[in-house]
């Protein structure tokens, strides 16, 4: 098995991973879930990519299809998926098998249940250690001992003889990143990996991943709903809404130039700790699409409030900037575009009418 | 004492609800051992403010959250709510009581029955206590589902899971509101929800409070979001209170070196902010042993050996603003005798 991926020629000169369309869709009772629908992009090797978005957005989906961690009963999968130039999407579980752990390892939001809770953090270390790398057992613990000093556990070789349940939550994800390193992955996915961890064990994991990619030049992957999470700890930004990819640019270009009303709201309904108490957030309204029956036109338009009769017909195509070739956005009238700043003006225009009203309605 | 003072207590008569000397603690088996949940703090909450309470996990702020329901009660201390000391209280006093004041709670999902109608689980409270007529009740339940946001209709005819988790914690916003109550103490309300949600559920709780006058709780460990609700923030550290302070105060000065902390590791969204690296290591210490002195002084970067032998009072360093802290990054108004 392992001569056979030796064999594969490999790509080092292209990107490391090369989307083109994936659609992961999912069959249910009440009718087709376009969870992921028709996203391409392309990562670079030892690059960091957040990919945002709200529950439902398809980005847990996105990830999972890159993986090839989808449920094998009514998933329809399309488009072409990359890894050193190898296609790996239309690869089954068992083929997938020479490619976690080795080439790609993720890791999840919750370090809990992603844990064995009966064997000990020691062998669940050792063991992917021994079977991908066919290790024996005395050195894949010797290395699970040097791969827990990584990501900073104390007191490693006490700690390797314990349970999940005798750790904290922190220690627990720590335990989790040990585990995907530990055949030395060239690209690392994580799913929400802090979102269920106080914000000092959050600030601690987001600078272990970061130093662990550089020390191992792997390309990292983020996984999350936090603009604040992927702010400082990614190269790029890849921003999704209702399965599909509506904004990406590099982390810089996409905070400096959003383009997309929706990464705009996103960013806005974060509570700021420079606002006073008691400011107002800026709330998206109402809730992301019905992935069975997405709305036609653009996916935000229910949602947005600079829409116009265009954005509710049309779907708006993926196009870059005209600064910036890599800076790709889905939407016909950006932020800072003239139609935006007249529904600015509408917007406030008609606010105004309201509270005079309601002024009116207090007399 | 194991206290860490009370010069933060008002006087005044608008407070609702005041906890004195709280001591939470939870035996470890049949080792002899305990944890020290809450290890003596006091608090006070005037009518119409908003407390946050902020720390990491095992710090103590949902324990006290629920000791000051008497669920379960505290092992010592007092907890007086609209006059009357609840520690003491007993059968349907206590129940009696407990109408005035309702909890919200992390997870919105798992805190609604799953095989009730949305407009059951709402109603139930006013059916328990017999609260009105069968049309009162009704009309009271859709007025409240409506306020939230849920569609009545909608909530007659579906259980929780056709209902998103920012739908859910809605649900159970207008769960608590239906007995009027005066006080609601928010655990984590909107931690496992999207941040385009959270922002949603957050101006609810404030339109809400506003409309009905409410005093709110609110128990979190993200300082952003507790910096927007509330008036006045209580810092927490295993089990003990390290700061206490008019929100925007807290934020513009924090006098302790864990708020400080605290506020640092939130991490910023902009890319252009330089990223300061962590500036603290490790988790907070085992609450079965917690160290003696002050109990931040095993991560503290400022800790010198009075630090880890005598504890820290609260004193004043600003108008409204307490610090237990020997070394306060702000300089305290006064001296105490001690």
């Amino acid at each position: 098995m392992s001569t056979q991926i030796q064999a594969t020629s490999r790509d080092i000169d292209g990107p490391l991973l090369e989307l083109k369309d994936v659609t992961t869709h999912f069959k249910t009772e009440r009718g087709l879930v376009r969870a992921v629908d028709g996203v391409s992009f392309t990562l670079e090797r030892g690059k960091a990519l957040g990919i945002v978005g709200e529950s439902g957005s398809g980005k847990t989906i996105l990830s999972r299809s890159i993986m090839g961690l989808l449920p094998p009963r009514g998933t329809v999968r399309g488009g072409s998926i990359k890894f050193e130039g190898r296609e790996i999407g239309n690869l089954d579980r068992k083929a997938m098998r020479s490619v976690w752990g080795r080439e790609m390892a993720m890791i999840f939001q919750d370090p809990m249940t992603s844990l064995n809770p009966v064997m000990k953090i020691g062998k669940q270390i050792a063991e992917p250690l021994q079977i991908h790398l066919g290790m024996t057992k005395q050195n894949a613990w010797a290395t699970a001992e040097r791969l827990m000093q990584d990501v900073r556990i104390p007191e490693a070789k006490r700690r390797l003889e314990q349970y999940p349940h005798e750790m904290s939550g922190g220690m627990r994800q720590r335990v989790m990143i040990a585990i995907a390193l530990a055949c030395g992955p060239t690209a690392l996915f994580a799913d929400e990996p802090t979102t269920a961890l106080d914000v000092t064990v959050q600030a601690q994991i987001l600078d272990l991943l970061g130093e662990q990619r550089k020390d191992r030049n792997m390309s990292l992957v983020l996984v999350t709903h936090d603009l604040g999470v992927v702010a400082g700890h990614t190269d790029e930004i890849a921003v999704m809404y209702g399965g599909k990819l509506v904004e990406k640019a590099s982390t810089r270009g996409l905070f400096a130039n959003m383009k997309m009303p929706y990464t705009e709201a996103l960013l806005l309904s974060i509570p700021k700790l420079e606002d006073r108490s008691h400011t107002r957030l800026n709330a998206i309204a109402g809730r992301p699409p019905d992935l069975v029956n997405p709305p036609k036109g653009c996916r935000f338009s229910p949602r947005c409030p600079y829409a116009v009769d265009k954005c509710r017909d049309e779907e708006p195509p993926l196009v870059a900037t005209a600064e910036d070739p890599n800076h790709l956005y889905a939407c016909w009238y950006p932020v800072g575009s003239e139609a935006y700043h007249e529904a600015k003006v509408r917007i406030a225009a008609s606010k105004d009418a309201m509270s005079a009203v309601a002024a009116a309605g207090g007399n | 004492m194991a206290g860490t003072g009370k010069a933060h207590l008002r006087d005044s008569p608008d407070v609702l609800l005041r906890i004195e000397d709280l001591v939470v603690e939870f035996p470890v088996g049949r080792t002899g051992l305990k944890v020290n949940a809450v290890s003596g703090i006091s608090l006070d909450v005037l009518k119409g403010e908003t407390l946050g309470l902020v720390g990491e996990s095992g710090c103590g702020k949902s324990t006290t959250g629920r000791a000051i329901m008497q669920l379960p009660r505290p092992t010592s201390g007092s907890v007086q709510f609209e006059g009357r000391e609840l520690t003491s209280m007993q059968g349907d006093a206590m129940r009696e009581a407990r109408t005035r004041m309702q909890m919200i709670f992390q997870d919105p999902i798992s805190s609604l029955n799953p095989r009730r109608k949305v407009r059951q689980i709402v109603m139930e409270p006013l059916t328990i206590w017999k609260r009105g007529s069968e049309a009162e009740r009704s009309a009271k339940v859709d007025a409240i589902l409506d306020k939230v946001g849920i569609d009545p209709v909608r909530a007659g005819e579906s259980q929780p899971h056709q209902f998103s988790g920012g739908q859910c914690q809605r649900i159970s916003i207008a769960r608590s509101l239906v007995l009027d109550p005066s006080l609601i103490i928010c655990d984590e309300p909107v931690s496992a929800l999207d941040v385009s949600v959270q922002a949603q559920v957050l101006n609810l709780l404030e339109d809400l409070k506003a409309e009905y006058g409410l005093t709110l709780i609110f128990i979190a460990h993200d300082l952003a979001v507790v910096k927007n609700i509330s008036d006045r923030v209580a810092v927490m550290y295993l089990g003990k209170i390290c700061e206490v302070a008019p929100s925007d105060e807290l934020y513009a000065n924090p006098a302790h070196h864990y708020t400080s902390v605290l506020l640092n590791s939130i991490p910023v969204p902009d890319p252009e902010v330089a990223i300061t690296k962590t500036s603290i290591e490790g988790e907070p210490p085992s609450p079965v042993l917690p160290p003696p002195g002050c109990r931040f002084n095993t991560r503290c970067p400022a800790a010198q050996d009075i630090c880890r032998s005598e504890e820290p009072q609260l004193r004043a360093v600003g108008e409204g603003h307490f610090v237990a802290c020997h070394f306060p990054t702000v300089t305290p108004v006064e001296l105490t005798s001690r």
